[in-house]
């Protein structure tokens, strides 16, 4: 079964075959729905009508709104911009301290909590954002009603989703960064020491270097994640709905080639992402 | 490092943070979620205890019949997922060289760059009845009329195996990457054959990822929502479906409240489960 | 102080639960020499070394450097630098960034910094690497790196901690050397740790031997070889053979022992507590036990001994012989006057008993 060990020809071009028929059942999906967003019809569907970009362009005059000019869609991916940039925001940084708890420190009862740092990969995402939704505003309506108090923030809207998403981007974020802390030699913070550097300086120039790749990876992956979340995000939403959620909707009406267009946008905006945070690893 | 009272100071400093974290979003939500679950209102501003919603659970059919059906095709959807992965994982582990192990690697994960949402509209353009494949199977004059494939459980489940995919493949490629070909090697040249090596020597060695893949994808098929929802028909509910109908649509809280603590418990049995059968912590295979 | 002692500590303990690794350790240090710790894997090296950095806190005892008590003063404010055991080259930084490191933390202008580092390569023999990174060095290349660091802060006290371990052998051979000249140009104090003999042997002016958490000894290297102190020491510094019997007399400082199979061997007593009627341990070397036919010189000690082989290593020949299940290893000269020999014949093997050390058995 590995290089070393012979094969029969038959089994080796099965194997092939399985291969490509796995990685065709891999794209496809993703290919039709690229290809669709440039097919000028008005459904996105067989059979092709030929090239437009008017499902980017078009300004509503021709019975047609394009991705650029629809301004639902637009105000919802403004808000899954907001949402993200402040999840990534803290989900790293409670990421980077988490990591220094459990690689660095030693107390008791560290085993326990670690556990308790998995946890919410284990809460299937609905259930995540279930429960916020109860906890806080329940709370919000209790207060409401006993105080006349309005905690609006505690509503279901943008703070509510950036907590539920956070509750689980922090484990990814803390496992990530952690593994790349567990690879740092503590040695290197003595000898800073030694030269002459107080703790805090040491922890700047030395530790902090060596962690830069995995903070960014970090937040790459927290910025994907928290974009792309659905299940979390729909129990929590409010007015504000991110893109997700309006995508959504607008699928439960009926497809037309400009969710074709705004999923193409995505993964290429995920692809860039994706591709910086690969090449900034490897240049270091 | 230096004094011990230092030292205290920036394990409490530390420490904070995740405690907050933990407590303010985890444990305390997730236990007043159960609370809830265990209230019954009487009137619009008076509670008490009780175990109405979980009687309701029991006495409809409905619910129970989701929840079941829900965790069996979730089971399913793992197993089929681990099926189709272990031989990719494989040749990409262990038969692919250089430049081509790490693209096919890169590939397997491309899919991923897209929500789950992009996913599942490009299956349903695929599979519905004015989709491509319909049009092709005309084109190629099997079929007479459209044909209709979306809405069905082979629907679903082709969707939340595509979804579940990259999480099994990685675990997978890691563990098998870190396996010695000597130990194949040894088991062949003692004697043993294809399935007593892969039985004896492959499995064993890659069951952490084994494991950690399958926690992975059985819950996130379990707690998957866009899939079921888009791609089932009629009778193909998802009980997250049921979940999320409790909260946005009848407002009823103490319902839906009871059905997530139910969901919880049975993925945490679930991967407990899992865990104890393969020997392996939640640790070794999460962290 | 009157001593221009740049480093001395007094009575040092450090114990990790009940084992002390660290065990009432008092050394004197003077400036500008090269004093290094011998002592095999595991006695405390390490300990010590980070107590005197500053890493670590003795559980008694004081440490004083240039006559100021050190013992609460923060590793980074230590006039001392340390090379590390595994270098601790920061993987972040290129080489100059390295070097300068310290330098920056004194507020040291930009570019007065890169003068200096410039000129530090140079001396030891690096000149324009600035720009590499660590990891595109060659082993020795680091090693250097890692000393100038170090030295380009000007310190009062270096901390080597086996820094050659990581070399392979032909590299320490002449890394040894150069360490030498390269404290001898810099006039810098040297604390060396090493597990190797030769390398204490050739490089310093003081050795401390330990053992332990203790120090058995410390002297310079020839009196180390000369007069060890205790067993331990004749038997961890240079090769020596050991010889255990029964004391029957004591005269003149010289001992007479009678081992396993009878036969009567002398040497001079090296420790109190050798009394007739004890048991002794008698230490001889190589290069002093000479093969005889029947002559004997006069006023030597002779025994026999069965051959068990030869081992030839040109200069360093040498023959190994079995005295009861004790094996006795003689030099062998090769400029032809060692006779022929055969396996498992028999030898004389005589030496001058003022060469020959006795210590108390059973006396640490
Ligand atoms: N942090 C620690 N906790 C407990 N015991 C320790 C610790 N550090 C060292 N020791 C013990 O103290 C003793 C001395 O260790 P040390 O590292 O000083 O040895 P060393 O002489 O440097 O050895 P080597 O030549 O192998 O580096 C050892 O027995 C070791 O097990
Ligand atoms: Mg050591």
């Amino acid at each position: 079964m590995i290089r070393s060990v012979p094969r029969s020809r038959l089994f080796d071009s099965l194997y092939l075959a399985y291969l490509v028929a796995f990685f065709v059942y891999l794209a496809l999906p993703l290919l039709v729905t690229a290809a669709f967003a440039f097919n000028d019809s008005p459904f996105p569907s067989l059979p092709w009508q030929g090239f437009t970009l008017d499902w980017y362009l078009a300004d509503g005059s021709a019975g047609r709104t394009g991705l650029f000019h629809d301004d639902g869609l637009l105000g919802a991916l403004w808000v899954s911009v907001q949402i993200a940039f402040w999840v990534t925001l803290a989900s790293v940084a409670l990421g980077c301290v988490n990591a220094v708890l459990f690689e660095r420190l030693q107390f008791r009862g560290k085993e326990f909590l670690y556990l308790l740092m998995l946890l919410p990969l284990v809460i299937p995402g609905v259930i995540l954002g279930v429960s916020i939704l109860v906890f806080y505003s329940g709370m919000a309506n209790d207060v409401s009603r006993l105080w006349g108090l309005e905690l609006d923030v505690f509503r279901p809207g943008m703070t509510l989703v950036v907590m539920g998403q956070v509750t689980f981007i922090t484990t990814l974020a803390t496992l990530v960064i952690g593994a790349r802390l567990r690879k740092f030699d503590p040695q290197l913070e003595e000898a800073a020491l030694n030269l002459g550097a107080t703790p805090l300086v040491a922890w700047f120039t030395v530790t902090l270097p060596w962690l830069m790749p995995s903070i960014f990876g970090a937040a790459a992956m927290a910025f994907l994640m928290s974009f792309e979340n659905f299940n979390t995000t729909v129990m929590l939403t409010g007015s504000d709905t991110p893109l997700t959620v309006a995508l959504f909707n607008r699928l439960r009406e009926g497809s037309t080639p400009v969710l074709n267009a705004v999923a193409l946008f995505l993964m290429v905006v995920s692809a860039l992402l994706a591709l910086l945070t690969m090449r900034q690893s490897q240049g270091r | 490092m230096t004094s011990s009272a230092a030292g205290r100071l920036s394990l409490w400093l530390l420490l904070t943070p995740f405690v907050l974290w933990i407590l303010l979003l985890v444990l305390v939500p997730h236990l007043q979620m159960l609370r809830v679950s265990f209230q019954v209102r009487e009137s619009w501003d008076s509670l008490s205890w009780g175990l109405d919603q979980y009687q309701n659970f029991f006495s409809e059919a409905y619910y129970w019949r989701t929840f079941v059906r829900t965790g069996v095709m979730s089971l399913f959807t793992t197993f089929l997922t681990l099926l189709i992965a272990f031989p990719i994982a494989w040749y990409i582990a262990k038969m692919a060289r250089g430049r081509a192990k790490g693209i096919l690697f890169l590939a397997c994960l491309i899919p991923f760059w897209a929500s789950e949402l992009v996913r599942t509209y490009g299956w349903m353009i695929l599979l519905r009845e004015s989709g491509l494949f319909s049009a092709w199977l005309q084109a190629l004059g099997w079929v007479d009329g459209p044909v209709e494939m979306l809405y069905n459980d082979v629907a679903v489940i082709v969707g939340l195996v595509y979804n579940g995919l990259l999480f099994m493949v990685v675990p997978l490629v890691t563990t098998l990457d870190g396996m010695d070909e000597n130990l194949v090697e040894a088991g062949y040249d003692l004697g043993g054959g294809h399935a007593t090596v892969l039985r004896e020597i492959v499995v064993p060695w890659a069951m952490p990822g084994v494991v950690s893949g399958c926690i992975v994808v059985f819950m996130l098929t379990l707690g998957s929502y866009l899939t079921p929802v888009l791609m089932g028909g009629k009778d193909s509910a998802w009980f997250t479906e049921q979940i999320f109908t409790q909260f946005i649509t009848r407002f009823n809280w103490e319902q839906g409240a009871a059905l997530g603590v139910l969901l919880l418990f049975l993925s945490s049995l679930m991967v407990w489960l899992g865990l104890k059968l393969s020997g392996q912590s939640l640790r070794k295979v999460m962290g | 102080m009157t001593t221009a002692s740049d480093l001395s500590c007094h009575g040092l303990v450090r114990r990790f639960g009940r084992q002390s690794a660290v065990d009432h350790i008092s050394l004197d240090v003077p400036a500008g020499t090269f004093f290094s710790i011998l002592g095999p894997s595991g006695c405390g090296k390490t300990t010590l070394l980070r107590l005197l950095a500053g890493f670590d806190k003795p559980d008694a005892g004081d440490i004083h450097i240039r006559g100021q008590r050190m013992n609460d003063v923060p590793p980074n404010r230590r006039p001392v630098n340390m090379v590390f055991q595994h270098l601790a080259l920061f993987p972040t930084m290129s080489v100059g960034d390295n070097i300068a490191y310290g330098l920056k933390r004194r507020k040291v202008a930009s570019a007065e910094r890169n003068k200096r580092v410039a000129k530090v390569l140079e001396q030891v023999g690096l000149p324009g690497l600035e720009h590499r990174n660590p990891q595109e060095l060659s082993g020795g290349q680091r090693q250097r790196v890692a000393l100038a660091r170090c030295l380009v802060l000007e310190p009062t006290l270096l901390l080597l901690d086996e820094p050659l371990g990581a070399l392979d052998l032909k590299l320490r051979e002449q890394m040894k050397i150069e360490l030498k000249h390269l404290q001898k140009q810099f006039g810098t104090t040297f604390v060396y740790i090493t597990h190797d003999q030769s390398e204490a042997m050739v490089m310093s002016d003081q050795v401390a031997v330990m053992k332990n958490g203790r120090f058995d000894q410390v002297a310079p290297p020839e009196d180390l070889y000369r007069e060890p102190a205790t067993p331990f020491v004749a038997g961890f510094v240079g090769d020596n053979n050991q010889l255990v019997g029964e004391v029957v007399s004591v005269r003149d400082n010289l001992a007479e022992i009678r081992l396993e199979d009878g036969e009567v061997v002398r040497g001079r007593v090296a420790s109190g507590g050798v009394k007739a009627g004890g048991r002794a341990e008698l230490y001889v070397r190589p290069e002093s036990l000479v093969l005889t036919g029947d002559a004997l010189n006069e006023g030597y000690s002779a025994m026999q001994a069965r051959v068990r082989t030869t081992l030839f290593d040109g200069a360093n020949s040498r023959v190994e012989a079995a005295k009861g299940d004790q094996p006795v290893y003689a030099r062998l000269p090769q400029d032809g006057s060692a006779p022929r020999l055969t396996t498992d014949g028999i030898i004389r093997l005589a030496w001058d008993p003022m060469l020959a050390r006795v210590f108390a058995a059973g006396n640490p």
